[in-house]
């Protein structure tokens, strides 16, 4: 399946994976249904996906330099993550 | 075939809500996202549960097809308007599923869900009921699959187009990075294919890039038109997106869409594989 999988704060069993998470903000609170995309040490696109409720992303990669980006009505943000083997977490912030 | 008979705009979706004669079908993997808001009118189909075959793997076949289309209140003669989330992706797959049943009006929503929500435009949350139908499917035209040892075949031969991202193509990882690893198949791809990521096709709101564009995406990345063609990603969704760029928005000819793709090719025992 190449669809999102629900983004959530549900439990996952990290294992050998590497998982990049985290939240998507914009003036001091999550945005819901923004979309995140990660893009890979090219900026070409790897993956998207839509965050939760709580404004919440995740996705499972490969240990190296990602890209996140986020479009939302509100706005766009852009944040850089070096993810290791196992949980990465962060924040996206759209000014 | 042009642009306009294949590809409608959100602004055209949204004059014609509720238009007799035209369906609006929503297609998702995460059929949550229908349930959650849809166009006014919109029907859903979702991509495992209404258009896989329930246990061989496998699209369903024409009396499943019939059946099912007929549930959902669709008619042979509806124009069918086909949009969804992922940036198509499984919009792009139904609509090479209707063609394959030979459904004679049908066309993609540029930009799908996603350019509709951040145009912020209205969704809804009422049931949908539509009459019943008595649809009739054509034969499977089969000249727009393409199976296993066809793409064998076409090592060397044809222009075998592997959609998936730059890191999937280079075995880097097994599965677009919203989904956990899966290891069961082997990584990389099929010797002599040429990687053009279906998203180089595609803006960042989900809507589909200019004719000209296109046309000089695929020249630059050595595609060459004298050649038939092949293209596949993990599963067979995001080669629909560019079977649909190559052949209805650019006319390309003999333009096969391998819905197996990797998940098959890299499990067969004894094909080869490059990385």
């Amino acid at each position: 399946m190449c669809a999102a999988p629900k983004q959530g704060n549900t439990t996952i069993d990290v294992g050998n994976q590497t998982v990049i998470q985290g939240q998507v903000w914009h003036d001091g609170a999550p945005v819901a249904g923004a979309y995140v995309r990660l893009l890979d040490s090219t900026d070409e696109f790897t993956a998207e996906v839509v965050t939760s409720p709580e404004g919440e992303f995740r996705f499972f990669a490969a240990p190296g330099q990602w890209k996140l980006r986020s479009l939302a009505q509100v706005g766009k943000g852009e944040r850089v993550i070096d993810a290791d083997t196992g949980l990465n977490e962060t924040t996206v912030v759209i000014d | 075939m042009s642009r306009n008979d294949v590809l409608v705009t959100a602004d055209w979706a949204q004059e014609n809500l509720g238009a007799a004669g035209i369906v609006f079908v929503e297609v998702d993997e995460d059929a949550s996202a229908y349930d959650g808001g849809h166009i006014e009118g919109a029907v859903k189909l979702d991509w495992k549960k209404d258009l896989q075959d329930p246990l061989r793997r496998d699209y369903i076949d024409k009396s499943a097809f019939e059946a099912l289309l007929s549930s959902k209140g669709i008619s042979n003669d509806d124009t069918v308007v086909l949009y969804g989330g992922n940036n198509n992706w499984f919009a792009a797959y139904a609509y090479w599923y209707f063609k394959i049943y030979g459904h004679q009006s049908v066309k993609l929503m540029d930009g799908g869900r996603k350019k509709w929500e951040l145009d912020g435009r209205p969704l809804s949350k009422d049931t949908v009921e539509r009459p019943a139908t008595q649809y009739r499917a054509g034969e499977p035209d089969l000249s727009i699959r393409a199976f296993r040892d066809e793409v064998v075949a076409a090592i060397g031969t044809k222009n075998l187009v592997d959609v998936r991202s730059p890191d999937e193509f280079s075995g880097k990882i097994l599965a677009p990075a919203h989904l956990p690893q899966e290891q069961s198949q082997r990584p990389g791809h099929v010797p002599s294919a040429i990687n053009i990521p279906w998203s180089k096709a595609a803006n960042e709101d989900g809507t589909f890039k200019s004719d000209e564009q296109l046309a000089a995406l695929y020249a630059e990345q050595g595609f060459d038109d004298s050649k038939e063609t092949i293209a596949y990603c993990r599963i067979g969704e995001r080669s629909s997106h560019t079977w649909f760029v190559l052949q209805e928005l650019l006319g390309k000819k003999n333009v096969k869409n391998y819905d197996g793709s990797w998940v098959e090719y890299g499990s067969l025992v004894g094909v080869p594989i490059e990385k």
